[in-house]
């Protein structure tokens, strides 16, 4: 599935959020979307996901506009969204949000999704544990096991190794590698973690006031900006 | 709308309910102290009221009936703040679930967590008092659903406020039906009322719903024009509260409260 943004704004009483964004995605690839906090990058994702409407312009999934309530459910069944300001039900065993998701999306013979997930995750052991008493590690594999749960052919990611420590966050980053390339996925994941989209995206798009200010390979950015990393890149691009 | 769908979020509140047992208690033990409370009150105005005199009980099938009512708004908001205070509500909002599967699997929903709370209040209330509900006859069917239709209503207009306005609306929802009490004539006859509260009071189903049960507790009388015009408008005031549901659905759509509500 590809992702089409086109004159995309979002006015919030006085605030413009998001400026007359225009970009694409094409099928199967990992797009990083880098910005400093408030840029916008969380309201461009909600105008995605159909959770915010925007003011102007249009986000074009699979060139079906997700602001059409039917389209957005169809659409829907096929994505999936991780962000670290959500969470499960603390109160229900892993198995039990998993189940839950699973019969949300209408996945078939979820029991056996569930269990391959859990596996491949290392939750299995924690199945019958409740969510809310895991650490935040695990409870970050639990939600990467729900976003997975539908097979997604688009995945949003909102700071999906926020605040874990770095082999957690390297195991996530591998997992979310395998599950692109395995299932060809189209991934936009908005990260403050440059070494994680340096290594996950085939391109980067700088955003910065609701706009995109520049958008290529971390590479060419790097080289475009006279820098020796992408941090530097960022921090250039922040502060001008 | 998609079976499936409803009953995944029937089930994230049955495994809520149904893993923990000091949530199962709390249910059952608010309805049953209420009946208890009524019940002695109940048994006091039987022996020194000329009203109540020749009718055991009818006070306390009134306390029974409004805290079905009682039960089943609250039941319906909690399951809505239920996903606010685990913050998984942007994931519900992130999956293909559309809002008439929400309204539909959460009046399901709430009904099962209502009859948990209050059968055992009922059942008790037999042995305890001699009374029994079923005394209404086949009247108490149609009965129990104007009032589970009114407390569904109430609850849609509340959580139409928590869309709106987010968790700061949350204590609206406990006190919404604390605001109409007075007006529904749960416990006493329309005719107390002032003539300018009466008109108000004729607006609402609960008059007409509780002056049918002392109808037929008193008098031994159905009188079918009451039921009807109860499921009247509460046929009114349920579809405005999905109305305004779906308004406040699309005003959070428009603000932006959806991607992170919780506490």
């Amino acid at each position: 599935m590809s992702i089409e943004i086109n004159n995309l704004s979002k006015k919030f009483k006085n605030t413009l959020a998001v400026k007359n964004l225009n970009f694409k995605i094409e099928k199967g690839k990992i797009i990083g979307l880098l910005g400093p906090n408030g840029c916008g990058k969380s309201t461009t994702i909600g105008m995605m996901l159909g959770l915010i409407k925007p003011t102007a312009g249009s986000v074009l999934i699979n060139q079906k506009n997700i602001e059409n309530e039917s389209n957005r459910t169809k659409l829907l069944e096929k994505m999936n969204f991780i962000s670290p300001y959500i969470e499960l039900p603390k109160k229900l065993s892993v198995e039990e949000n998993l189940k839950v998701y699973a019969r949300l999306y209408g996945v078939k013979n979820f029991k056996e999704k569930i269990n391959d997930l859990m596996k491949q995750l290392n939750l299995y052991d924690l199945r019958s544990r409740q969510t809310g008493e895991l650490s935040s590690g695990q409870k970050n594999r639990v939600s990467l096991a729900k976003a997975l749960v539908n097979n997604p052919e688009i995945l949003l990611l909102d700071e999906p190794t926020a605040s874990l420590d770095p082999d957690v966050g390297d195991y996530i980053r591998g997992i979310i590698e395998d599950y692109a390339s395995n299932q060809n996925a189209t991934i936009l994941l908005a990260s403050h973690n440059m070494d994680e989209v340096e290594r996950l995206c085939s391109e980067v798009m700088m955003m910065k006031n609701g706009e995109i200010i520049d958008r290529g390979k971390s590479s060419d950015l790097i080289s475009k900006h006279g820098r020796k990393n992408l941090e530097e890149v960022f921090l250039k691009i922040v502060r001008e | 709308m998609k079976f499936h769908r409803m009953i995944a979020l029937s089930l994230r509140h049955l495994y809520l309910i149904k893993g923990s047992l000091p949530r199962i208690l709390d249910l059952i033990y608010w309805p049953t102290i209420q009946i208890i409370l009524w019940g002695f009150i109940s048994k006091f105005f039987t022996m020194h009221s000329d009203y109540y005199n020749h009718t055991v009980g009818i006070i306390l099938s009134a306390a029974i009936l409004y805290d079905f009512l009682f039960r089943s708004s609250i039941s319906f908001n909690m399951l809505f703040l239920e996903e606010i205070w685990s913050r998984n509500f942007t994931n519900l909002f992130v999956s293909p679930l559309k809002v008439s599967e929400i309204i539909t699997a959460l009046t399901f929903t709430a009904l099962l967590r209502t009859l948990i709370g209050i059968v055992p209040a009922i059942i008790l209330a037999s042995p305890l008092f001699g009374v029994s509900l079923f005394d209404l006859g086949s009247a108490l069917f149609f009965l129990l659903l104007s009032l589970y239709f009114f407390g569904i209503t109430l609850g849609l207009f509340v959580t139409s406020g928590l869309l709106r306005y987010g968790p700061a609306f949350e204590n609206i929802a406990w006190s919404s039906l604390f605001l109409l009490a007075p007006l529904g004539c749960i416990y006493y006859p329309l005719s107390i009322l002032p003539d300018w509260l009466q008109v108000l009071a004729k607006m609402l189903p609960l008059v007409y719903i509780f002056e049918e049960v002392r109808s037929i507790l008193v008098n031994n009388v159905v009188d079918y024009s009451n039921i009807i015009t109860a499921l009247q408008l509460n046929m009114v005031y349920f579809v405005a509260g999905i109305v305004l549901f779906y308004f406040a659905f699309y005003g959070a759509r428009k603000k932006g409260t959806l991607i992170n509500v919780g506490e």
